[in-house]
């Protein structure tokens, strides 16, 4: 169990948690829930982190991949 | 409101009234493409009541089509998705659009649609592009699992558009999860409308006060949201099919755009590019060419002249060489217009249309002033706003337009989250900063799609405060170069203290949390040169619609501020200040005053003056930072409200001074 925020480019991930509130919903409504396996497409300076789940691209904040927690596969 | 929400489609078709066909989808689906062919070459594009979101109509045969903005959900997490939703309440049917390339993040927006019972037909948009990368859709078996129409589409080349007439007929009520309509059926008996009973179930506040029935807890809505989530996976499943590996759909320029190694270099490149065709082709050439030429030389010289055939003035015609430089100044003198003295008027007219000159008026008649005056409400606003601006607004929107349609823009925004996430912004905050360096004004009302109130003030106290406009930064350009390089980096590192300072405060002092940066990245793509180019027409048309009007008040408020000689009272007042505490020329108190107008003009003033480098350096500081010119003022308030605009554009006077004195205080 670690942070998105935590780690590498490449590596293929299962989200466990997601962080509560509106950020929870709009993650939902982008396509990210509790079990999905998505890949880490790239890591920018500063913390930024691209997760692929399918064909679908999505730039998620530092801020924001610090409460998201995931396991690796 | 009550009303036309309870009315039922067989209601409002009995009536008068067209049937309203609503457009909705995703961000990037191509809706515009489709809207724009339905709707023709006549568009309404107004204000949605109450709020700031613009929504666009036109009619389509016997039917209203409406577009709405892109949206991921109808959750009112925001204005656009509020305003959606409110539009979409009152649809008779549902045209949906959905990009067959991101389907799997469409169709959540289409569940939600379904459930909400309205008579829907489904685009699914892009779909020539499905073959080209090895996907296959079963749109049939699509259409049969949602229960409404799937129709493929191409908006690109208009194909299926032959099918639109079809989709808007056969639109249907599809098939809604029944779990969900246990709950919503109940509701519904006392709204008299599904979409609003499901609405409340999620948690829509405002539609359950509207109805006085409690709307359903937080996670109530996460359930039914990761249910929904959880079908449209499952409908995945069963209608994609791929040939190739799920993990290898490889974009190469999305990827380059954001490696770090590659991404920041292609940046610069773009930055450098949009510069020498903003900063040098568009705000040099083009509107040296029609401030210059169609404006003051052809539309207000004519314009003046012709209220001068009857109207007492003085004028000064100056003549220049092939360097710009002055080579002589005739005066003339027609105190009851040019038609009371023929002879002279016949010289006058050959001196001033020399090539190469320019003409001054100084009329008497202060009303004449007013309208025709240097700061004239027709002359100099409509040169302004027609011959600078809005060449510039062009160019800033046509840039935009590429941006995003080429799949650039959000990558852009994930660049600069980092930096951004600094000023207690995110990613998207990009959009509105960078407008600010083509029009403040324009800038503000981009604020708009920033996902909370504390970052819609953050991003206008920072366009206000920093941000010098292009008017501004030519003349700053000028002087600067003039100064040298240590005023330079003194005044650079003023304003970007400023702007952490401003930042810094408003992060910690402003309550609640900024939006974190979660944005989902289009497949990158040549843009189509007819969509940019109508985007940055609609875009252009719009802002000159919405903001116009305020450059016309702000010139009659500063005109009548003249003629009533306040203008000079303030400039009077403000000159000890001028003098002692920022150790400057005391005419340059009216450049400030003048700033007030437009930005360029106060730094404009400065030109006049004979000015120490440090002195210029203390008097840019100060135009940079203070009050932006009427019009952005007036745009600010209609965004943020008037107590909120009233502190900033105070602020920015009490900041401006303030810091200007401590610089001059130390340095001159």
């Amino acid at each position: 169990m670690t942070a998105l925020y935590s780690i590498k480019k490449g590596s293929t991930v299962v989200v466990k948690q997601l962080p509560g509130g509106t950020n929870k919903i709009q993650m939902i409504r982008i396509g990210i829930t509790e079990g999905q396996m998505v890949f880490c497409l790239e890591r920018l300076p500063g913390g930024t982190v691209i997760v692929q789940k399918n064909r679908q691209e999505i730039a998620i904040g530092a801020d924001l991949a610090k409460q998201i927690v995931v396991e690796q596969v | 409101m009550e009303n036309t929400h309870q009315s039922s489609p067989s209601e409002s078709s009995s009536t008068k009234q067209p049937e309203k066909v609503v457009l909705v989808g995703n961000p990037n689906v191509g809706k515009s493409l489709i809207f724009n062919f339905l709707s023709g070459s006549y568009v309404d594009v107004s204000n949605f009541p109450g709020t700031t979101v613009s929504i666009s109509s036109a009619t389509y045969k016997q039917f209203k089509i409406l577009d709405t903005p892109g949206v991921y959900g109808i959750s009112s997490f925001n204005d656009e998705e509020i305003v959606a939703r409110d539009v979409i309440l009152q649809a008779d049917r549902i045209i949906n659009v959905v990009n067959a390339l991101h389907l799997e993040r469409d169709l959540f927006l289409t569940r939600q649609l379904i459930d909400a019972g309205k008579k829907i037909s489904v685009l699914l948009n892009f779909s020539d592009e499905l073959k080209r990368r090895n996907i296959a859709i079963d749109h049939n078996k699509l259409s049969k699992i949602l229960g409404v129409p799937v129709i493929p589409t191409s908006a690109i080349n208009k194909k299926g558009f032959d099918r639109l007439d079809e989709a808007i007929e056969k639109a249907c009520v599809g098939l809604r999860n029944t779990e969900l309509q246990k709950l919503i059926d109940p509701l519904a008996a006392k709204t008299h409308s599904n979409a609003e009973a499901l609405l409340i179930l999620e948690g829509d506040e405002e539609i359950s006060t509207r109805h006085g029935i409690p709307c359903g807890t937080p996670d109530e809505r996460e359930i039914i949201y990761i249910e929904r989530r959880n079908a449209v996976n499952q409908i995945m499943s069963d209608v994609e099919f791929e040939d190739s590996n799920k993990g290898k759909f490889f974009n190469f320029l999305g990827r380059i755009s954001l490696h770090p190694a590659t991404g920041v270099p292609l940046l610069l490149v773009i930055l450098t590019i949009l510069y020498f065709f903003i900063g040098d082709f568009v705000a040099q050439r083009v509107v040296g060419f029609t401030e210059g030429y169609l404006g003051n030389y052809l539309f207000e010289y004519h314009l003046k002249s012709f209220v001068g055939n009857n109207a007492g003035f003085n004028a000064e015609v100056t003549l220049l060489d092939d360097e710009e430089e002055e080579i002589g100044t005739k005066v003339y003198a027609f105190p009851s217009g040019l038609n009371a003295d023929a002879q002279l008027a016949k010289e006058f007219k050959y001196q001033s249309r020399l090539p190469n000159s320019s003409t001054h008026f100084e009329f008497h008649n202060p009303y004449v002033k007013l309208f025709v005056g240097e700061f004239g409400v027709i002359s100099m606003t409509v040169t302004y706003l027609i011959f600078l601006l809005l060449p510039l607004v062009v160019a800033f929107y046509l840039v935009m337009a590429v941006l995003e349609d080429s799949g650039y823009l959000p990558r852009l925004a994930t660049m600069m989250d980092k930096s951004l996430s600094y000023l207690g912004l995110n990613g998207r905050a990009v959009i509105p900063i960078m407008l600010g360096f083509g029009c403040v004004t324009m800038a503000n009302i981009t604020t708009r799609i920033l996902g909370s109130e504390r970052e819609k003030t953050i991003a206008i106290a920072i366009l206000q405060f920093v941000i010098p406009c292009s008017a501004q930064l030519a003349v700053i350009a000028v002087l600067m170069s003039s100064a040298g390089f240590g005023p330079f980096v003194l005044y650079s590192f003023v304003i970007f203290g400023v702007l952490i300072a401003l930042s810094t405060i408003l992060n910690k002092t402003l309550p609640g949390e900024s939006t974190p940066l979660l944005i989902d990245l289009p497949i990158m793509r040549m843009p189509r040169v007819d969509n940019i180019l109508k985007k940055t027409l609609f875009r252009s048309y719009g802002f000159m619609k919405e903001a116009g009007s305020w450059f016309f008040v702000g010139a009659l408020l500063v005109g009548v501020l003249d003629i009533t000689g306040l203008l000079a009272a303030f400039s009077n007042f403000l000159s000890p200040l001028t003098t002692g505490w920022l150790k400057l020329p005391s005419e340059a108190s009216s450049a400030f005053i003048m700033g007030t107008v437009r930005r360029d003009f106060g730094a404009a003033g400065l030109f006049e003056m004979a000015l120490s480098p440090m002195q210029k350096t203390v008097s840019l500081i100060v135009i940079t930072l203070f009050t932006p010119c009427i019009a952005s003022a007036m745009v600010m308030v209609k965004e943020r409200g008037f107590k909120e605009g009233a502190i900033i554009w105070v602020g920015t006077w009490i900041v401006a001074f303030l810091i200007g004195g401590i610089i001059a205080q130390i340095f001159v």
